[in-house]
Formats: C-alpha cells, structure tokens, sequence
C-alpha cells in the first residue's frame, strides 16, 4: 500500500503521463469533475479520488494499469455506481477508473445463445438486444435499468430470479480481464467449460480486487413461453414462511418467490398501487414460468398449497399488465419506502428459510432497542432478506445508531448459519462484519488470493477483506468479556 | 463402514507432510485414477472421513463430508425425491463427493441444469499450511469473501484437501421420456441448435451410431408438448443415459484413445479421423482417434474450445495447455493455497 507522501509526490508524474496516454478529456482531476465519483448506490460514504480517467480502449487500460503499478498508484474500476455497499468508493490517493465509454455489445449470436458486451453494457440492455431473438439474459437485479454487466460480474448480483435461473457466475461464460500489472487474461471460453482453474467464478463477485473487468460474455436463455404470477396474504409471516417451504417441499422451483412485510407493502402500494392487500402482515408472490399447460397445472398446485398454508387470500394475475404491477411493487420497493422516510439502509443478509421466523423476531427486538422502524422485502426462495432500516441522516447520531442497528442484523444472520451479504457485496461497508463470518486463516488466504493477482495491492485497497489488524480492534470494541452476540443461539 | 469425522487424522497427516515436505495423492475410492497426468506422492485417502452432515430437503441443501459414496448421497436424495441435478459420473460403485468435486465431472444433464461447479456453495478444506478453513455456506447466494468454493471444482486436488462440501439440491423431475431420431450428425446439430432457442424441457441429448437422442423431463403437460415439436419415436424405459454417463456404452468399449472435446455447441463435425459420440447439444463430444494429439488439440484449439485426454492416450499430456501468461497466474495462485507444493503435485499441470 502506497501513503500519502510517495501519492502525492507522484501525483503530478501521475497526470502528466496519463494525459499522455489518453485522449483528451479522459482524465478528470478538478474537484468539481471529480465530485460526481464520490460515492456509488451507498451514499453514506464519500471520498473523491485523486482524478477520474475514462479510456476507451482495452489497450488503454493495460497502459493505465502498467502506469499505476509501476508508480504504486491504487486504482478502483467503477461501472454505473449502483452498487450498494461502497464497493466503488473511490480512494484517495488513487485512480478511479470508470468503465462508462465501453457501453457496446460486441456480438450477439443468437445460435451459440451467447452475447459478448463491454463491461459498461446496462443489464436491461442485453435481454433488449436479445428480445428480437427470442432469448434474455436471465439475472436481473432491481437496478437492473441502471446497473452495468462489469458491475454484475465484480458483485456477483442476483435478482428476483435467481433461485430458479442462478446468479451472476451461473450465467456468464468467458471473462476478458487486465490485471494489475496490466495483462490481458481470457477466463473460461465459449465452450461450456476451459483448461485449468475455475477462474471465471474466482473473478465473480471478487468486486475489483482481482483484476478489471474489460468484457463479458453472457448466456441468453430462450424466453419462457409463458410466465404468471400468484399473490398470496397472510396474517402472519411466519406462515408466510412455512409456506415457501412447502411449495418447495412439493417438488416445484418458481421463477420467483419474494415477501414483503406490512410496512414493505403498504410503502409500495402507497407508491405503485400495484394491488396489494394493504392490511395483510406479509405476501408472497410466485411466479411459475415454462410452457403453457405445465404452467396452468402449477398455478393450481401453488394456489392450493397456499390456501392450505393459511393464506388469507390467494390471487392470479388476470393479464400480463396485472403481472407486470405485481412485480412493479416488489422492484419499487425501496424507492417506495425511501418516500415514508428520509433515508433508508438496505441490508443483505442471507439466512436458512427455516430460521426466517425467528430472525424476524430478532431484527423486530432490535428495531425497539434502537428505536428505529423496518420494512423487510425477502427473496424468500433463496433466503436473502432485505431488511430496510428507516432512518433520518439530519438527526445526529441517527446515521451511526442505523448502523449499528444494520451490524447485528447481519451477525443474526450468521449466527443463525447465514451470511453478511447475499448479493450487495462487502466493500466497504461489511468490512467489518467479515472479521465475525471468518476466522483469521480464511482471512488470510483471501489475502494470498488477492496477492496472486495483485501483488501490490493496488486494485480496490481497503475494500471486501479485512486486514486481521482490522478484525483485531474490531473485535476489541465488539465482543465484550469474550462473549459473542446472540450468545441464545445454536452456532454453526 | 460407519459414518466418521478424520479432520483431525487428515490435518495430522498434512502437517507432518508440511514439516517433512513429502508430497501427497490425495484419493477417495480410485475411481478416477485414470484421469489426468499420473499421480504421484504419498498416497491420502479421503475415505475414512465419510457422512452426510446435514440435508433439508426444503432448504434444497446438502451437506457431506468428502469420503462419502456418491451413491449414499443421490439414495438419500432420492428418497425425498430430490437429486444432484449435474447428474455425476461415477466410474466406479464406491466413487465419493469429493472426488466428484475435483474433477468437476458432470453428466448429460449438464448444459440445461449446469456442471457440479455451478451446485456447489461451499466447502471446507485443508490448505498447504494445514490450517482448517470454511468458504461459502449453506445458503444458495452468498457473495462474502472470493469464491473459494467453485474454485476447487476441477482444481484436481491442486489446491486443497477437500473435507466437506455443500451442495443446491432440486427436485426429481415428475417425469422423463427419451426421443429417438434418425439423423446424421451434421443434421443433429442443426436441429439441436434450434431446439435449443424454444423453451423446451430437454435435459439431455446423444447422438451415437446415425441417431439423436433426446430426453424429456418435467411435468407430463410439458412433455406431451415438447414430443409434438421434436417428433421422431419414444424410447420406452432406457438405460441409454446412465450408460452414456458412466461410459458402458458400447461406444466407449475401444482400445483407441478416448477423447473429450469441449466445443462451442454450434462447431460443425471436425474432420479428425475416428469415432464420434456427441453430448451436451454439441458441446461434448467423444472421440475415439489414434490421429496425433497435436492435430486432436489444434482443431479443438481452432474452433474455440479444448481438448483432453480422458482415457488411454499420452496422459502425461492429458490437459490442452495454457497460454504464458494464464499459466503464469495459475501457478501463482497454487502458491497461495499450497506454498510448498505438496497437493496432488503435477497432476493437472506439471507446473503445478
């Protein structure tokens, strides 16, 4: 890691030689061009780089990276800025590297059901290019409009889709990446599997440690021929729960399956009248998708096992508009509930389904201790909770109170064998949290990991891994007379 | 033999291989000796550390320890009508877990459900230092710390003595039928690479000896469906996949070299001299050649895709190899996991 001193000696070198190497107006390094860097989806933390670059080229980037390891300059990639946990935060003494100006999808070959995109490429902009074919690209994450593939693939994001259809690494085939010391790698191939390491899913989810992301190639699946969805209500949310379980247990994976609790529901139905029952405690939305008569014969089977389950009340999207507003609620959820507060923290933990009732019990108790409301949004399909801590940033102390309230929320999770983050990523603001999911030795072979790559920890510094020094004060100030939180609780 | 936790034995005989520097062939039940370069080292067996530690077939999540028999996992599966949807080869009856794991071998329901790298979510593991560590977990999205887990899938050993793997489990399909067509394999291939953009409930697809096979499976609304599309006969009750999967297919029954040629699916036939067996829609295919490896590797090469030397052959060679600069950053990483090279040394690359 370069200090400041040597940072800023070099700084001027630092311009000087980038400006060299890319065209005009492709490096940013006045404050008021760099304000708009300084932060990603996460806007409690701010900090502008020491200037911004936007290359155009594969080969201008290897130059960049060559530069920047041979004068220890730090480099954070940055795609759209959606992400949700500081992950593109800039650094201070280092770069920002901005992805935007590689927007092109380089092929789309409807035979192979592949498309080969530029990390800057949307989400949504892949299944529009694929649409005319036929085929989508499957994992579609709420930011799925904004969010960028590179961004994608460095957090490994999923959707509301992905219990059925898989995340990020489930559906990409082949990675082109520059490595800090500025080599270009492929990573897997267009065939279904490639010679040696499993890289490609080393590299998902690696958030910018590894290597920067410089295109993708993704699989397009062929659209199904018919998707429905069905609302359930439910006075109780743990019945709501145990009836995931059992739709489950029936031998059916949905396309979709999500909760919403009454705070969630009625923040979205305030905003996007989607139809919701406003007085229900929790609902369940299942979509089933596949062929036309397997489809009618499931939506009588879910029906069924939900009204069994005790749904109050069991509907069927009359058309594709009425499912579209379904949806529309559970996309818009966060936004709408950004409307019944001036700010709030989205968390991401994932737990085991079957501990959903009691972890529910136990961010309602911290919500009293802390005093603070929370709307929960769940993919409860595959057990990753959204809890939404409502909260306002003008009041002091608010923001760190939320933030301590969002820790426990997520060392619940692990303790009920869960984990910090389902698909938001660490970055920076879980750093903490990794200290209680791993021990010192996993730790530090995610270092070894990262020096493999990059030995002079120059890509993303500071972010996803925990120095052990780190985890040391972490949990000087945490655990108190060796005793862990949520000491009632089975460990696993 | 009963269920039973070796850890301590297994990391007991890593640290004494760390102190002594004595490389070790990590094995389950040998059923997969013959894969890749020749093992060498100080024979471990994994077999003694056996036992489902954990399923819930309404979580789709199980849980055992490496040693454990492939075929005591999918009967404990099957019996919740569940199953390891990448449908693994065994090539032997007491193949295990782990073995699966490393070699990251995967059946004809491959390219439609995905490859045993694409179930697994997490792991425990033995590294170079001896240190026992955990990745991943139990849920099905887990995105904290590198994906250590999936990067054991295929790693043969290289990089970890596997001890527990957790694994996406799904639902047995309500029903399966198998289609059968006449056809060349160009024509197979065509036909596939249409099939494969309709939203059809094909789990898996041969084409041996002038005819495409074609499984079916899912609910009997949507095969009925499917069948009208696709046309040609059923085959009633077959054991044609499970014979294809564990390679007893009189196709396999060779002396020549056998070899895997993992293709992009819409590569037309190559003309390599020998005997074809196509899988996975075309990206699979089977060869049986005594044509140069060198040939068999630049025709793979030049289409887009790989070529191994899955059984008899120069297995010295068994791996297509890797560009400079990859290599470079393979071997790197195989430092971080096992400094002092003990792990299963040069059985995927020599320089690893």
């Amino acid at each position: 890691m370069p200090n400041a001193n040597t940072a800023a000696a070099n700084k001027q070198e630092l311009l000087q030689q980038l400006q060299d190497l890319l065209p005009v107006g492709a490096v940013l390094s006045e404050p008021e061009d760099l304000r708009p860097y300084e932060c990603d989806g996460l806007s409690a933390y701010t900090r502008l780089p020491l200037a911004v670059v936007l290359p155009e080229s594969v080969t201008q980037i290897q130059h960049i990276l060559r530069l920047c390891t041979r004068l220890g300059v730090p480099v954070v990639a940055r795609g759209a800025g959606t992400g949700l946990s500081g992950g593109a935060l800039p650094h201070e003494h280092g770069l920002l590297l901005s992805l935007a100006k590689f927007n092109r999808i380089l092929e789309l070959d409807p035979r192979r059901r592949l498309a080969r995109v530029e990390p800057g490429v949307r989400n949504l902009a892949i299944s529009q290019a694929a649409e005319p074919h036929g085929l989508y690209y499957a994992p579609d994450p709420s930011s799925q409009i904004a969010c960028t593939i590179g961004g994608n693939v460095a957090e490994n994001s999923g959707g509301v889709h992905c219990l059925k259809y898989g995340l990020t690494v489930h559906n990409i085939q082949q990675l082109k990446i520059v490595t800090a010391e500025g080599e270009l790698l492929t990573l897997g191939s267009t065939a279904l599997d490639a010679p040696g390491y499993d890289l490609p899913a080393l590299m998902t989810g690696s958030e910018g440690m590894l290597g920067i992301i410089v295109e993708v190639t993704v699989k397009l699946l062929p659209k199904p021929e018919r998707a429905q969805v069905v609302l359930a209500a439910f006075d109780d949310v743990a019945r709501a729960g145990r009836a995931v379980g059992e739709i489950i247990a029936a031998g059916i994976i949905p396309a979709g399956l999500e909760m919403m609790d009454r705070l969630a529901i009625q923040a979205a139905e305030d905003f996007v009248h989607a139809g919701y029952p406003r007085d229900a405690e929790a609902i369940l939305l299942c979509e089933l998708d596949g062929i036309n008569a397997e489809v009618s014969a499931l939506i009588l089977q879910v029906r069924e096992i939900l009204l069994a389950s005790g749904a109050t009340e069991v509907r069927s999207a009359r058309d594709e508009a009425e499912r579209a507003r379904f949806w529309q609620g559970r996309k818009a959820a966060f936004p709408a509930v950004g409307r019944i507060a001036p700010d709030y923290y989205c968390m991401d933990g994932t737990i085991p389904r079957k501990r959903l009732p009691e972890v529910l019990q136990g961010i309602s108790e911290l919500s009293r201790e802390y005093g603070l409301a929370v709307a929960n949004v769940f993919h409860a399909g595959d057990g990753n909770l959204h809890p939404l801590i409502l909260y306002d940033a003008n009041r002091p102390g608010e923001l760190e109170r939320t933030e301590a309230f969002g820790a426990r929320i997520l060392e619940l999770c692990v303790a009920v064998g869960g984990t910090i983050t389902g698909e938001h990523g660490v970055g920076m603001e879980k750093i903490d949290q990794m200290c209680v999911q791993f021990q010192p030795a996993e730790l530090e072979q995610f270092h070894a990991i990262k020096r493999a790559f990059d030995p002079h920890g120059l890509l993303n510094p500071g972010k996803a891994v925990p120095t052990l020094h780190r985890c040391a004060e972490f949990g000087a100030m945490h655990v108190h007379g060796g005793r862990l939180p949520f000491p009632e609780l089975e460990r696993f | 033999m009963r269920d039973h936790d070796a850890t301590e034995q297994l990391q007991q005989r890593v640290r004494a291989a760390v102190a002594s520097r004595t490389p070790l062939c990590i094995t389950g039940s040998g059923s997969k000796t013959f894969y890749g370069r020749e093992p060498v080292g100080e024979p471990l067996s994994t077999r003694a550390h056996r036992g489902i530690v954990n399923y819930e077939p309404t979580e789709l999540v199980i849980t055992a320890r490496s040693g454990t028999p492939l075929v005591e996992i999918e009967t404990t599966l099957a019996a919740q009508r569940q199953m390891l949807a990448f449908e693994p080869p065994h090539f032997g009856p007491q193949a295990t877990l782990g073995g699966t794991i490393a070699t990251n071998f995967s059946g004809p329901r491959r390219p439609h459900a995905g490859a045993a790298r694409d179930f697994v979510l997490g792991c425990r593991l033995i590294n170079g230092r001896g240190e026992l560590l955990h990745f991943g977990g139990e849920v099905m999205k887990n995105v904290a710390g590198y994906d250590v887990s999936r990067l054991q899938c295929g790693a043969l050993g290289t990089l970890g003595i596997l001890l527990e793997v957790s694994l996406k489990v799904l639902p047995r399909p309500a029903r399966e039928i198998t289609r059968v067509l006449e056809l060349d394999p160009a024509a197979a291939l065509q036909h596939l690479h249409r099939w494969a953009c309709l939203p059809l409930p094909v789990s898996a697809s041969c084409h041996v000896d002038g005819r495409l096979y074609l499984r079916l499976e899912g609910s009997a609304e949507a095969i009925e469906a499917a069948s009208a599309t696709l046309g040609g006969d059923t085959l009633e009750a077959t054991t044609l996949w499970h014979e294809i999967r564990e390679q007893q297919h009189p196709f396999f029954a060779d002396e020549r070299p056998l070899w895997r040629l993992s293709l992009p699916s819409d590569t037309p036939p190559l003309s390599l001299p020998g005997q074809w067996l196509y899988e996975w829609g075309g990206s699979q295919r089977w060869l049986l050649s005594t044509a140069p490896a060198e040939d068999i590797r630049a025709a793979a090469h030049q289409a887009g895709g790989h070529a191994t030397v899955f059984r008899r052959g120069d297995r010295q060679q068994a791996f297509q190899p890797l560009p400079a600069t990859l290599l470079h950053y393979h071997r790197r990483l195989k430092q971080a996991f096992d400094p002092h090279g003990l792990f299963n040394p040069g059985r995927l690359y020599p320089e690893l």
